[in-house]
């Protein structure tokens, strides 16, 4: 009702009340979202000792820095104790190009369905569009076969290649959604000014495109960053990206349980997601609301 | 007596001033018009009326009540808006009666005020649908019931018509002027369209930038605009300007272009002695293209001006054509009867009404 | 010659960019649903084994404990989980619809969660939850000495855990999309209700919410879809446990393929959610399609 605000209202105590108990409410539920965060960081930043002297909601004592380095650089993840580090550099070598191919193949898609539309494009879009829907579960043990067959079993390489496929239908999807908004009367102009295929859409559909381009790359990031199933069925070791990394740190049974170095390590996880979600969380938003028909 | 009163009203989005400072005195019973191009504040100054929209400052009075803090509902009016506003859930009986069920009104009133109105404006076999099955020129029936079925003293009408279609929207204009003459209560009626304003008004507000330029009954804004905005913008095709120089050689005249091209007007004493000692001056002559037709095809009257100029085109309208020629580098527009047109390139004999033309100071617009 | 070549090329050449990506879709989305479901019909264990061996191992997964076990969780998680997101999602938009000023910032708190792995929330609640440390200990500090909060251990309380977690990450979500919903009534309609007497309350339960019944309907299916998918939050949360009691099918199908080696077991498994999904999205699809 953003616009409609202007609307004359009662005013009176009953109005104070209500407006006072809005916002209660509203706090209330920030500090329900806030709580899990302030406890990641104020544990990472405890010492092992003062964390089993201390509740969960008491501020470190003394700040200590050292569980973040642990986590970085050598806490155990298995049995290698390198820290977060290289795995951290495993995601984001899987996380570049895989943003970058999909992207770039789903505007692609998207432009060649809707701006060319040849007969069947219907079709093909309906069955590709499928693929953003089934779970994932139902295609883990042929494409680890496949995987194999291609020697990119276990790499980075291969999750790259994996991100891309399954990505694919999901950016074909939002970039349609974009191109179906254009007229398709500027490719028509450009094309009776003599531009093919190619020409259109490098030199005037891409940079038409920003704003999709955009939410779609927010979007895959945040999705292939944060993706543990892919991760966890088809790297083994070395070649794990950060999720699982993580996992593996919380999870390890050996020795004793440092929380601060989990919470340090979930927060590192983390950090780039959160880090483009406050940078562009209007972007975020919308490719949420893009993304809600894949879920 | 449910007049309306704005004093001083002024309204401001941040820092942008929308309506800056309006006065204006409604009469119970009144049709007044708010018309103007987009953006000059008609709909905000609509919705400070009706409560839409909070005051910056300044007092409105609906019925001697000052309403300036009161919510829409007890302002007792009712409102028809552009987009028709039906609830899309609710059936078409549903959006009538929502209106009286949240003022808790006995149901036995309301099926029968439901009854009245639909009969009166033909929806009665439309009250189980849903807004979605109905066509345009039927939204706009029902959101008119809405908005009568409560019977409340002013109604305010946010451009109406403009979604319909143009042989729709000449029908309703008809339905709402005889609704008016039948129920007498005072209407505020925000339009861009000229002739809608012309059609239903008393009385014409003409606004521009948030000010009203001119307020007065149709009549009068057509024939006496107060300056060159309310000329321009009241009439279609509009108003012919022409710049020229006010001159005295052998009684008053507007002289326009110069070389062999050059025309005076001669100007009748009525106007003459307005501009008296006004010699030399700029002024714009303004013509209606009603006022210039093809020489000798009226009734002879007092101070025509007959001259000739070529044709240029020539446009069929049905009952009249337009005929588009120069003089001094500026397009006119004459309406002449099919007989009298011409085609382009013909030279052709135009007689003026100067009795008729308006005179405007060319550096402020105002009439002379 | 070349140029009659060259026009029929381009002619073609928006066919031949999109054959690849179509042909990629053909074979790793609808060829490997195939080969998993052949799959499913077959004795294979450690190794794929392509004799037919009709519906053994759909008799072996359903007489399977850990199965039901996995079925009966993901049906309370996703009931609680749908119906948790939806009344919270509901609330905080309606909330922020009332002309709040610090709007931006409110929802950039609610929304953050959204922005998080799965692995991530997991961990955190898993120390949120601690037995011993977590809020157990905070409570007691508090002074409610036989404060008892053992849920993540306690397998007939452990899959609450699960939904507690998961509801704090997806509620804002749901806000996000109701809100989006919320704004895009058009607003004559709230002028002609404010016009027609109608309260804020009145507005809402009468005009607003009803108009809501399509997003309301895309948000049960994509909180539904989370649900059935929902794998990363239990392995980091509970990993399964204690022992197998908040199993779901997704995680089920993992360790039966790949700890367990049981690749027919595991392909009927995956075979059962890939015909949940398709039963919920496909009417869901074709509604949609059909209303543009």
């Amino acid at each position: 009702m953003k616009q409609a605000s202007g609307i004359v209202r009662p005013k009176g105590w009953r109005q104070n009340v209500q407006r006072v108990l809005l916002f209660v409410v509203l706090g209330l539920f920030c500090i329900y979202y806030l709580v899990p965060l302030f406890v990641m960081v104020s544990t990472s930043l405890k010492s092992l000792a003062e964390i089993r002297e201390g509740t969960l909601l008491a501020p470190p004592r003394a700040i200590s820095t050292d569980a973040w380095a642990k986590a970085w650089n050598s806490a155990c993840v298995g049995v290698r104790c390198n820290g977060l580090a290289p795995y951290f550099a495993n995601s984001v070598f899987m996380v570049v190009p895989a943003v970058l191919i999909s992207t770039f193949l789903g505007a692609l898609n998207g432009y060649a369905l809707t701006k060319w539309r040849f007969r069947g494009a219907d079709t093909i879009f309906a069955l590709m569009l499928f693929g953003a829907f089934i779970p994932f579960q139902v295609i883990l043990l042929p494409m680890a076969r496949t995987l194999g067959e291609l020697g990119l079993a276990g790499t980075i390489p291969g999750l790259v290649f994996v991100h891309t496929v399954y990505g694919l239908a999901f950016t074909t999807l939002f970039f349609r959604n974009f191109f179906i908004g254009v007229s398709s009367g500027i490719v028509q102009a450009a094309q009776i000014d003599g531009a093919g295929f190619f020409g259109i859409f490098f030199r005037i559909v891409l940079p038409m495109s920003i704003p999709a381009i955009v939410v779609t790359v927010i979007w895959q990031f945040t999705q292939i960053w944060n993706d543990f199933l892919f991760g966890i069925a088809f790297t083994v070791g070395e070649s794990n990206p950060v999720t699982v990394a993580l996992n593996n740190v919380v999870n390890t049974s050996t020795g004793v349980k440092e929380y601060n170095v989990d919470m340090a390590a979930a927060i590192i996880a983390a950090l780039p997601t959160l880090a483009v979600y406050v940078v562009a969380g209007a972007w975020f938003v919308r490719g949420l609301a893009a993304g809600a028909v894949k879920g | 007596m449910t007049g309306i009163t704005l004093k001083e009203v002024r309204k401001s989005f941040g820092a942008t001033e929308v309506i800056k400072g309006i006065d204006l005195e409604i009469e119970q019973g009144e049709f007044v018009v708010l018309v103007g191009p987009s953006g000059c504040g008609k709909s905000t100054l609509l919705n400070l009326i009706a409560g839409l929209e909070t005051l910056s400052s300044g007092d409105i009075l609906i019925g001697g009540r000052r309403v300036n803090d009161v919510p829409p509902r007890d302002r007792d009016i009712a409102m028809v808006f552009q987009s028709y506003a039906l609830y899309p859930t609710k059936t078409v009986r549903d959006n009538i009666t929502f209106g009286m069920e949240t003022r808790r009104v006995p149901k036995a009133a309301q099926a029968a005020a439901l009854e009245e109105f639909a009969g009166l404006l033909q929806i009665g076999h439309l009250l189980d649908r849903k807004p979605g099955q109905l066509s345009g020129g039927q939204r706009q029936r029902v959101a008119m019931g809405r908005a009568l079925v409560r019977k409340p003293e002013v109604f305010l009408f946010d451009e109406p018509l403009s979604n319909l279609d143009a042989k729709l929207r000449i029908e309703m204009r008809t339905e709402i002027k005889k609704l008016h003459q039948r129920l007498g209560k005072t209407v505020v009626y925000v339009t861009h369209d000229q002739i809608e304003a012309m059609t239903l008004a008393t009385r014409i507000a003409v606004m521009d930038e948030g000010h009203i330029r001119q307020l007065a009954d149709p009549a009068t804004v057509y024939e006496d605009p107060v300056d060159l905005f309310v000329a321009g913008f009241m009439g279609s095709p509009p108003m012919n300007m022409l710049s020229g120089r006010l001159v005295r050689d052998g009684g008053m005249a507007v002289l326009c272009g110069d070389g062999p091209t050059q025309l005076r007007f001669p100007l009748p004493d009525r106007i003459a002695n307005r501009v008296a000692g006004a010699e030399g001056r700029d002024i714009v002559l303004g013509l209606r293209p009603e006022t210039i037709f093809a020489a000798g095809t009226q009734l002879p009257g007092p101070d025509r001006f007959v001259f000739e100029r070529p044709v240029v085109v020539d446009e069929p309208t049905g009952p009249d054509t337009m005929i588009v020629f120069e003089i001094a580098g500026q397009d006119l527009i004459a309406r002449v009867r099919p007989q009298d047109a011409r085609p382009g390139g013909t030279v052709f004999r135009f007689e003026v009404e100067m009795d008729r033309a308006k005179l405007f100071d060319a550096k402020t617009g105002l009439r002379l | 010659m070349s140029s009659r070549f060259g026009r029929a090329l381009e002619r073609r050449l928006p066919l031949i960019v999109v054959s690849p990506l179509f042909a990629a879709s053909l074979v790793f989305v609808y060829g490997f649903i195939l080969w998993t479901v052949w799959i499913s019909f077959t004795r294979s264990r450690v190794l794929p084994n392509y004799e037919f061996a009709g519906l053994l191992q759909y008799e072996r997964l359903w007489s399977t404990p850990r199965w039901h076990v996995a079925l009966s969780n993901l049906v309370i998680f996703w009931v609680l989980f749908v119906v948790l997101c939806l009344a919270i999602g509901m609330l905080l938009a309606i909330l922020l619809d009332q002309r709040i000023r610090i709007e931006g910032v409110i929802r950039t708190i609610y929304l953050y969660p959204m922005a998080l792995s799965f692995v991530v929330t997991g961990t955190v609640w898993k120390w949120i939850m601690n037995p011993g440390l977590g809020v157990e200990r905070l409570m007691q500090q508090a002074g409610f000495d036989s404060f008892r909060f053992d849920w993540l251990v306690n397998p007939d309380y452990a899959i609450y855990a699960v939904v507690i977690a998961g509801v704090w990450q997806s509620s804002g979500y749901a806000m996000a999309l109701f809100l989006a919903g919320l704004r895009s009534v058009d607003d004559e309609l709230l002028k002609a209700a404010a016009i027609d007497g109608a309260g804020p309350l009145r507005i809402y339960a009468r005009i607003v919410l009803p108009m809501m019944r399509p997003v309301l309907m895309s948000v049960v299916i994509i909180l539904s879809h989370l649900a059935i998918k929902s794998f990363d939050l239990v392995v980091a949360l509970t990993g399964g446990g204690p022992g197998y009691a908040t199993d779901m099918p997704a995680t089920f199908m993992y360790a039966f393929a790949f700890q367990r080696s049981e690749l027919g077991l595991a392909a009927a498994s995956a075979v059962m959610m890939l015909m949940t999904v398709i039963a919920i999205i496909v009417p869901y699809l074709y509604s949609e399609l059909r209303r543009r």
